[in-house]
């Protein structure tokens, strides 16, 4: 374990990305990515949570006994994740709206839980830091990414700030297939191909 | 047994720490949270009731003490007067309580109109009460001496096919706002006599 510590953090941006190399935590990828803004949302939430559950996690490794480690993982996940339900209905309703379930549901996300029990509980607080953010922002760059393909392809504009900015010329076909949930999958499948050719060495 | 009361105190000490935090953000956001759901919940059925109101009745509220409950109503200029109020009831739809904003006008006692703001319907089908405009059309103007029933039930709603049962909640939910509205009724129109000055 002693990797360099940039390594923790980038290795969340490329060779760990979640959706795409580790394929974890698949549903709310699939289900929320209708647009950019919405991608983004959640994205931005789940490394919320991930970044304050890795810091927790690994600064009371000590302390939790193994037996117990799952629930009080839990317990810890849970209580960031309904900060940030609260936050979101307090200052960000509308995307509330949208993401709805999905935001409660990041309590279930494998990515987090995984990430508390497979590193934030054998490493220290700065390396938990350092992984949390990378894998946060991995994820984030993934759903909005995915997010953007599909809102272009769907409807021609990107959503980066609560309304909708027209990208293509009005004349675009709208190719609304991309946007409602076989679109979803299909948009995934492209973009695991694309990343899989361009990581062959 | 050590291990056992180490869990025991961990997962306790945890827990407690978790709910205070809760509790804590809890409070500090609820002002916000119900500013927000007056606005994107409630506003756009308030909005739509009050087509044609010269202020902003998510912003001219009062609230009356209904036993253990405070209602809210929001308050319409319509015409250069305020006349119009509007209310939230409930009744039993088929997927739970389908909420029901209900506005009023107080000048001639008729309807001005319903809005559905909550529910857990079926989607194309009880949902159609939320966003088909010509259901919601048809309580405007109705007497608020005139039963507000649905057909199957000898009123003059046409429900929405499929969805009777959906139907008739919006129609109980509405005449519940009446027996409300008759038992505020002075209250209502002491704030409504009031409200410009």
């Amino acid at each position: 374990m002693a990797k360099p510590l940039a390594q923790e953090f980038f290795k969340g941006l490329w060779d760990e990305v979640p959706p795409f190399r580790l394929v974890l935590g698949l549903c709310p990828v699939l289900a929320v990515t209708k647009s950019l803004y919405n991608g983004a949302g959640m994205g931005l939430a789940t490394t919320f949570v991930l970044l304050c559950s890795n810091i927790l996690v690994s600064s009371l490794r000590k302390v939790i006994p193994s037996k117990v480690r799952i629930a009080c993982y839990i317990v810890i996940i849970a209580t960031f994740v309904t900060i940030v339900e609260f936050m979101m209905k307090a200052f960000t309703y509308k995307l509330f709206m949208e993401l709805g379930i999905f935001i409660p549901l990041i309590v279930v996300n494998c990515i987090v839980l995984g990430r508390a029990e497979a590193f934030a509980s054998k490493n220290g607080v700065f390396r938990s830091l350092l992984d949390g953010l990378g894998i946060g922002i991995g994820f984030t760059l993934s759903l909005a990414l995915l997010g953007s393909v599909r809102e272009l392809l769907g409807t021609g504009a990107l959503t980066f700030w609560k309304t909708a900015t027209p990208i293509f010329p009005a004349s675009y076909p709208k190719f609304s297939f991309m946007i409602e949930a076989p679109g979803a999958f299909v948009a995934l499948g492209l973009l695991l191909c694309l990343m899989n050719l361009a990581g062959k060495k | 047994m050590r291990e056992l009361i180490k869990m025991v105190i961990v997962l306790t000490v945890l827990s407690c720490f978790s709910g205070g935090l809760l509790a804590y953000i809890n409070s500090a956001t609820e002002d916000r949270i119900e500013n927000m759901v007056l606005e994107f919940v409630k506003g756009p059925a308030v909005r739509k009731i009050f087509e044609g109101a010269t202020n902003d009745p998510i912003k001219d509220r009062f609230q009356i003490k209904d036993g253990e409950i405070e209602r809210t109503f929001f308050v319409g200029v319509i015409d250069g007067e305020p006349r119009g109020i509007a209310f939230e009831t409930a009744g039993k739809g088929y997927g739970g309580d389908v909420g029901l904003m209900v506005g009023i006008d107080a000048k001639e006692n008729k309807l001005l109109g319903v809005g559905v703001t909550t529910h857990a319907e079926t989607p194309g089908m009880g949902a159609r009460a939320q966003t088909d405009p010509g259901f919601a059309a048809q309580f405007r103007d109705i007497s608020l001496a005139d039963p507000i029933k649905v057909n199957q039930d000898g009123g003059t709603i046409n429900a929405i096919s499929g969805a009777t049962i959906t139907s008739r909640a919006v129609c109980s939910a509405a005449t519940e706002a009446n027996e409300i509205y008759n038992k505020f009724k002075d209250q209502i129109e002491d704030q409504l006599k009031n409200f410009n000055k």
